[in-house]
């Protein structure tokens, strides 16, 4: 009796040490990389500037992707969202002095972009927002910071494989994206969806025949259901990846510009691409060369 | 706004398919949406609970929900699979419009003097020919206007499709959106404009029915 009790005991000791440990593990590490918060980002700035008014918050508000995973992605019980995007976001973030903690994520989807960087809903836009000339019109875009472009997620069994093929099939992304208008302008039935987890269940169930986007995107589905499907097609557009900022303060181009120079130089930049987009076993690339702030 | 001009193509092709979706699921409606207005008011107790359980089922469930279970849940079940995604969209928004479609000719067939389906009985019709030539009929005329309000709402709903694999015009809207986003106002008042057309059609025709059963009665 008395042996069995503590048996027992043992048992709960064990159990509860085994659960405070996955506690540990979970709380001091988003499996991002560490960055060095500055201390004496306060006094850098000029003041009126909006990154003085910034770092005097201590806080910023960063819009991200949260349903692209490797990109940015937060499920549904994690307290911040992982990937490349909001690394970066960290990246400029410290540069403010402000820890990665005291950012605020705010969920961005392709439609709000411009309006919440116009409506000051956010001060920052990192959400795989590839720079053109009509929002380079509305918004600022400072960057890029990476560069990707579009293929093909289809079933490990299936006949396409070269872009051609895709004339005549049905091919799904996200609603209103520019890759849909791409497969279209290829002949493609576009297949719109609200994100791309629905768009990738409709490959694996087979009612699609392939779906499309930036390729970093795909490799982290695939990486996800490594038998069921795979990526192909070479690269057939080209999207830069561009920091958005509101044109109320034309000033944070030039920040946010030598900021990312000096994480692609630091080694910073290729890290947060390792532990993030990284993972889906594609080398790490060259950083790309940012367009100049006018 | 030059890009809607030189592709104006394409927003017609978009408001075809949301023109083809509303007039295939209101059909649909219309005949499902009969049934089960004859259904609940029916003699037969086991059709009655078949369609007032329909009924309250789809009238409270969102259609987004039901469009959910459609493209997503069945052909995951094995339901709906291989099947084009305009009947996807006809199958969800026609379910669902059916609901709303028995419940305002319900509400007609409530209007029908009760003397009227009485007299019928007395010369001798069965439920089928009393609900065919005499409830029915007048029970249409009486619910023109919320039947109307019933078609307006579900050509709106049509757009509820747009995030499920149907190019109509609200997805064909976003794409504009993304493409031209130093004119996002401009494109949504042409995609608004498309949507009043289409609405004040169904207006004019409900009005146009009204008056000449109204001169018939």
């Amino acid at each position: 009796m008395r042996l069995t009790r503590l048996k027992v005991a043992a048992a709960a000791v064990l159990v509860a040490s085994t659960l405070a440990a996955c506690g540990d593990a979970g709380s001091d590490d988003d499996g991002g990389i560490d960055v060095d918060v500055r201390d004496d980002a306060t006094s850098q700035f000029d003041e009126g500037t909006r990154m003085r008014e910034l770092a005097d918050a201590g806080t910023i508000k960063i819009g991200v992707k949260f349903d692209q995973p490797g990109i940015g992605f937060k499920g549904a019980t994690d307290d911040r969202p992982a990937g490349f995007d909001p690394e970066i976001g960290k990246i400029l973030a410290a540069d403010l002095g402000i820890d990665a903690d005291k950012i605020e994520w705010v969920e961005t989807i392709s439609a709000n972009r411009e309006s919440f960087l116009q409506q000051g809903e956010v001060d920052l836009v990192i959400a795989s927002y590839s720079i053109t000339d009509d929002r380079r019109k509305v918004v600022g875009q400072a960057g890029p910071y990476y560069v990707t472009g579009q293929q093909l997620l289809v079933k490990s069994d299936s006949t396409i494989e070269s872009l051609a093929d895709v004339k005549g099939t049905e091919v799904c992304s996200v609603t209103g994206s520019t890759s849909l208008d791409n497969i279209e302008a290829e002949g493609a039935t576009p297949r719109g969806f609200d994100t791309y987890s629905e768009c990738v269940d409709q490959v694996l169930n087979g009612t699609v025949d392939a779906m499309t986007t930036d390729g970093a995107i795909l490799l982290g589905y695939a990486a996800e259901h490594p038998d069921d499907l795979k990526v192909v097609v070479d690269p057939f557009s080209e999207e830069r990846y561009g920091v958005g900022y509101s044109l109320d303060h034309p000033e944070m181009c030039q920040w946010i510009t030598d900021t990312l120079k000096a994480a692609q130089d630091d080694g910073k930049w290729g890290e947060a691409f390792e532990v993030t987009l990284g993972k889906s076993g594609v080398d790490t690339p060259e950083p790309p060369e940012m367009d100049a702030c006018s | 706004m030059d890009d809607v001009f030189s592709h104006f193509d394409l927003v017609l092709k978009a408001f075809w398919l949301t023109i083809q979706l509303a007039v295939l699921s209101g059909l649909t409606a219309m005949v499902l949406g009969t049934a089960l207005a004859a259904m609940r008011v029916g003699p037969i107790a086991v059709l009655r609970g078949v369609a007032s359980t329909y009924v309250t089922l789809v009238r409270n469930t969102p259609l987004l929900v039901i469009c959910i279970f459609v493209f997503f849940a069945a052909p995951n079940l094995g339901v709906l699979t291989g099947t084009p995604f305009l009947v996807k969209g006809v199958v969800a928004v026609g379910l669902y419009t059916a609901a709303f479609v028995a419940e305002a000719l319900r509400s007609g067939v409530n209007a029908v003097d009760l003397g009227q389906a009485e007299a019928a009985r007395a010369v001798g019709m069965t439920f089928g020919q009393n609900m065919r030539h005499v409830v029915l009929p007048q029970a249409f005329r009486a619910s023109v206007p919320p039947l109307a309000s019933t078609l307006i709402a579900m050509t709106k709903n049509t757009s509820v499709v747009a995030v499920f694999g149907l190019m109509e015009a609200t997805a064909r809207m976003r794409y504009f959106v993304n493409r031209n986003a130093d004119d996002t106002i401009a494109i949504f008042i042409v995609f608004a404009i498309g949507y009043i057309i289409l609405v004040e059609l169904i207006s004019l025709a409900a009005v146009g029915l009204e008056r000449r059963w109204k001169a018939a009665r």
